[in-house]
C-alpha cells in the first residue's frame, strides 16, 4: 500500500497543482508531496514493505537507497523552487510545478517496479515530465535544447524497449514457466535464460538507458540541456533522473549476473566507462560555460558508475556509494551555480568573478561542490571513488585504474581552474552585495553537509543496505 | 487466414517506401497512419482466437497510431502554415535504394535470429525494416515534423517485434507503452509547433546554435 502510495500522492499533487490556485498556495503543495513521499521512504526504512501488485513492486535494498537519494534530493530541490519561483516565475509556475511532481510520480515507478516493461514506461513518462521543465523560457536556445533531447532520449529509449522484447524472448525461449519480465523470476531463472537473446538484449537495454544517463558517445543531448534548463532542472536531471536510468542499466546487470554472462558483461561497462570519463576530460579543458561544465561533470561521474559495476568485486559497492554521493554533490553543485547566475544573469563563467565577496555563502557553498564533485577529501566521493578505484586494482586491471586517475586528474584541473576564477577575484562593481534569500540557501547548504557527512561516517544501515545492494549485483562490500 | 497476415506485413512495407518516396509532407503522414492501421489489426489475424489482451492492444493501437497522432500532426502543419514538401538531405531515390538495402539486411537479420514461437516468417524482417527505414528517416529528412515521423515508424518496428510476444505480455505494459508514445509524439508535436513560429521555417537544421 505504501508503495503504491509512493506513485500516488505525486501525481495527485501534480494534478491539484495545476488547478487555479494562488502561488503561495502552488508551492504549499509542491512542499507538501514532497514532504510526504520523503515520510514515506522514511517509513520503509523502518518497516520494510512486502511487495504488492502481485511482486511487480517492491523495495529491494539497491530500489530503496536510489528511492531516498530522489526523495531526498527533490524535497531539497522543492524547498529551492519556492525562493527560485519568486525571482524568475515562469508563466505562473502552474506547468513546472506540476511536471515536477509528474516527475517524481514516474521517478518512484522506475524505482519501485520490478516488471522491467513497466520499468521502461516509468523511465520514458520522465523524460517526457522533465521536457517542459527545460523549455520553460520559451526562447530559441531552449528550443534547441528540448529538441534535442526529446529525439535523442526518445530513440534511445525505443531501442531499449527493443532491449526488453529481447529479455522477454530470451525468457520464453528458456522454456521457463515464470513470470514475463519480472526481476525475481528472471534472476532466479538465470541460467535457463537463452544467453543469445539475453546478449542482444543486454547491448540494447545499455545503449538505451545510457543514452538517458548520458554515457559517452550517447551523452551529446546533455550539454545542450543542462546549459539551457534552469540550474534547478539540471540538479534534478544530474542527480535523479540519471540515477533512475543507471538503476534500469543495474537491473539487467543483475540478471546477466544471475546468468553467468559477467565475463561477457563487464568489458562493455568497462569501456563505456573510461570512454566517458575521456570525453569528459577534453571538453571540461577550455570549456567556459559553468551550467555545460557541470554537464560534462555529469557524463564523468555516469562513466564511473558503470565503470565500477564493470570491475566488480568492491567496485560495485562503490558504484552504489557513488551513485548517492554523485546525487547530492550534482544537487548542491547546481544550485550553487544556480544563484550565481541568478545574481550575474550569465553562466558565460569569463565574464563572472569575485563571487565569495560579493555573495559569500554561495561562493564558499561553490568552493565545497567543486572539491565534493572532484572527489577530493573529506566529501563523500573521495570514498566512493577510492573504493571503486581499489575494486579496480583488486578485480586485476591495473590499466583501469590508472587511466581511471590519471583522467581525474586532467577533469580537476579543467573543473578547478573555471570555478576558481568564478569564486575569486574582484567582484564586479556593478554588481550590489546583498543578502540571499534562506530558501536559496537552506538547501544546497543542507546537501553539503549530507556529501561531507558520508566521507567522514556511513551509518550503519546505510552500509548494510549498499553491501546487499552491491552483493545483487554481483559485487562484495569492503 | 495465413495469406491475410503476409498481405497486412508486405503493406507495411510498402508503407515505409511510400514515406520514403513521397515528396509531400501530408502523404507522409498519412502513410504513416496506414501503416498504424494495418499494424493494429495484425494481432487480431495472427491470434485470431483473441483473449482481452489481443483485443484491447488491437483497438488501443487503432485509436492512437491510426486516428488521434496522424490527425494531430496533420494539425500541426496546417496550424503552422508548413511548407508542403519534405526537404530530404539526400534524394528521393538515393533513400529508396538505401530502403532496399534496408529490407535486404532486415532479412539476413532476422533469418540468424531462432524465434521460439511460431510466428510467421515474415513477421520479423518487416519489424527490422521498419526500424532501419525509421532510423533513416530520421536522420535524412531536415524538417522537425518528419523526424516526429520517423520516431514513429521506429516505434512501429519495435511494436512489430513485440507481436510475437503479444499473447504474454500484460495488457497494463502494452498500453503503457501506448501511452508514453502518445504522450512523446504529442509533446514532440508542441516543440515542432513552437520551432515554425521561433524559426519561421520547421527545419531542425536551423537548429545549431547550442555546440562546443
Amino acid at each position: 500500500m505504501r508503495l503504491v502510495l509512493l506513485m500516488l500522492v505525486p501525481l495527485a499533487g501534480a494534478l491539484v497543482a495545476y488547478g487555479r490556485w494562488g502561488a503561495p498556495q502552488r508551492l504549499g503543495w509542491l512542499l507538501g508531496a514532497a514532504a510526504l513521499h520523503l515520510g514515506l521512504v522514511a517509513s520503509l526504512w523502518l518497516r520494510p514493505p512486502g511487495p504488492a501488485l502481485g511482486g511487480w513492486v517492491a523495495a529491494d535494498p539497491l530500489g530503496l537507497v536510489v528511492l531516498s537519494l530522489v526523495s531526498i534530493l527533490f524535497f531539497v530541490l522543492a524547498s529551492y523552487a519556492v525562493g527560485y519561483l519568486r525571482v524568475e516565475n515562469p508563466r505562473g509556475g502552474r506547468l513546472f510545478v506540476s511536471c515536477l511532481l509528474a516527475f517524481l510520480s514516474a521517478a518512484s515507478l522506475v524505482v519501485l517496479s520490478h516488471q522491467m516493461g513497466l520499468l521502461w514506461v516509468g523511465l520514458e513518462a520522465t523524460t517526457l515530465a522533465v521536457a517542459p521543465l527545460i523549455f520553460h523560457r520559451h526562447d530559441r536556445r531552449s528550443l534547441e535544447a528540448v529538441w534535442k533531447y526529446l529525439v535523442i532520449s526518445s530513440v534511445g529509449i525505443a531501442l531499449a524497449l527493443l532491449g526488453m522484447f529481447f529479455l522477454a524472448t530470451a525468457q520464453v525461449g528458456g522454456g521457463t514457466t515464470g513470470r514475463l519480465l519480472v526481476l525475481e523470476d528472471l534472476v532466479a531463472q538465470g541460467p535457463a535464460l537463452s544467453p543469445a537473446w539475453l546478449k542482444a538484449a543486454f547491448v540494447f537495454l545499455l545503449v538505451g538507458f545510457g543514452t538517458k544517463m548520458g554515457l559517452a558517445p550517447m551523452h551529446t543531448w546533455k550539454p545542450d540541456t543542462y546549459g539551457e534548463a534552469p540550474p534547478l532542472v539540471g540538479g534534478l536531471m544530474a542527480g535523479a533522473l540519471t540515477s533512475c536510468a543507471f538503476l534500469g542499466i543495474a537491473r539487467i546487470v543483475q540478471v546477466t549476473t544471475a546468468a553467468g554472462l559477467a565475463e561477457f558483461v563487464r568489458p562493455l561497462l568497462i569501456g563505456f566507462g573510461l570512454l566517458s570519463l575521456l570525453v569528459a576530460a577534453v571538453f571540461m579543458v577550455a570549456q567556459n560555460d559553468i551550467k555545460r561544465l557541470l554537464a560534462y561533470s555529469s557524463v564523468e561521474h555516469m562513466g564511473l558508475l558503470v565503470l565500477g559495476l564493470g570491475v566488480g568485486g568492491v567496485g560495485v559497492y562503490g558504484t552504489v556509494l557513488h551513485l548517492v554521493n554523485n546525487g547530492l554533490a550534482k544537487g548542491l553543485l547546481f544550485l550553487a551555480v544556480g544563484n550565481v547566475v541568478l545574481a550575474t544573469g550569465t553562466s558565460y563563467a569569463p565574464r563572472i568573478h569575485g563571487i565569495l565577496r560579493s555573495r559569500s555563502v554561495t561562493g564558499a557553498l561553490l568552493v565545497a561542490g567543486l572539491f565534493a564533485v572532484t572527489g577530493s577529501p573529506p566529501f563523500g566521493l573521495f570514498l566512493s571513488e577510492f573504493t571503486i578505484l581499489s575494486g579496480a586494482v583488486r578485480g586485476g586491471h591495473p590499466w583501469v585504474a590508472a587511466a581511471m586517475l590519471m583522467l581525474l586528474a586532467i577533469i580537476f584541473i579543467g573543473m578547478a581552474t573555471v570555478i576558481l576564477e568564478v569564486a575569486y577575484g574582484q567582484p564586479d562593481p556593478l554588481l550590489p552585495k546583498e543578502r540571499e534569500s534562506a530558501w536559496l540557501l537552506g538547501g544546497p547548504l543542507a546537501l553539503a553537509a549530507g556529501v561531507l557527512l558520508l566521507g567522514l561516517y556511513i551509518p550503519g544501515v546505510l552500509h548494510d543496505a549498499l553491501a546487499r545492494a552491491a552483493t545483487s549485483l554481483g559485487g562484495a562490500a569492503p | 487466414m495465413s495469406h491475410l497476415d503476409q498481405v497486412l506485413l508486405l503493406s507495411v512495407v510498402l508503407t515505409n517506401f511510400v514515406v520514403l518516396g513521397t515528396t509531400r509532407l501530408s502523404t507522409c503522414i498519412r502513410a504513416v497512419a496506414m501503416q498504424g492501421f494495418l499494424l493494429g489489426v495484425l494481432p487480431l489475424v495472427l491470434h485470431p482466437s483473441a483473449g482481452l489482451t489481443i483485443i484491447g492492444l488491437s483497438i488501443g493501437t487503432v485509436i492512437i497510431k491510426a486516428l488521434i497522432l496522424p490527425w494531430f500532426l496533420l494539425w500541426a502543419i496546417r496550424e503552422a502554415s508548413v511548407r508542403r514538401e519534405v526537404e530530404p538531405l539526400i534524394g528521393y531515390i538515393t533513400s529508396l535504394l538505401l530502403g532496399a538495402v534496408a529490407v535486404a539486411m532486415a532479412f539476413a537479420i532476422a533469418g540468424r535470429l531462432p524465434l521460439p514461437g511460431q510466428e510467421p516468417a515474415l513477421l520479423v524482417p518487416v519489424a527490422m525494416s521498419t526500424l532501419i527505414i525509421g532510423l533513416l528517416v530520421l536522420t535524412t529528412r531536415a524538417k522537425a515534423i518528419t523526424q516526429v515521423v520517423g520516431y514513429l515508424m521506429l516505434e512501429n518496428g519495435i511494436y512489430t517485434f513485440g507481436l510475437t510476444l503479444a499473447e504474454r505480455v500484460p495488457l497494463l505494459v502494452e498500453l503503457g507503452v501506448l501511452l508514453d508514445v502518445f504522450v512523446g509524439v504529442f509533446v514532440m508535436g508542441i516543440v515542432v509547433f513552437h520551432i515554425n513560429r521561433e524559426f519561421d521555417s520547421i527545419s531542425s537544421a536551423h537548429l545549431t546554435e547550442l555546440k562546443d
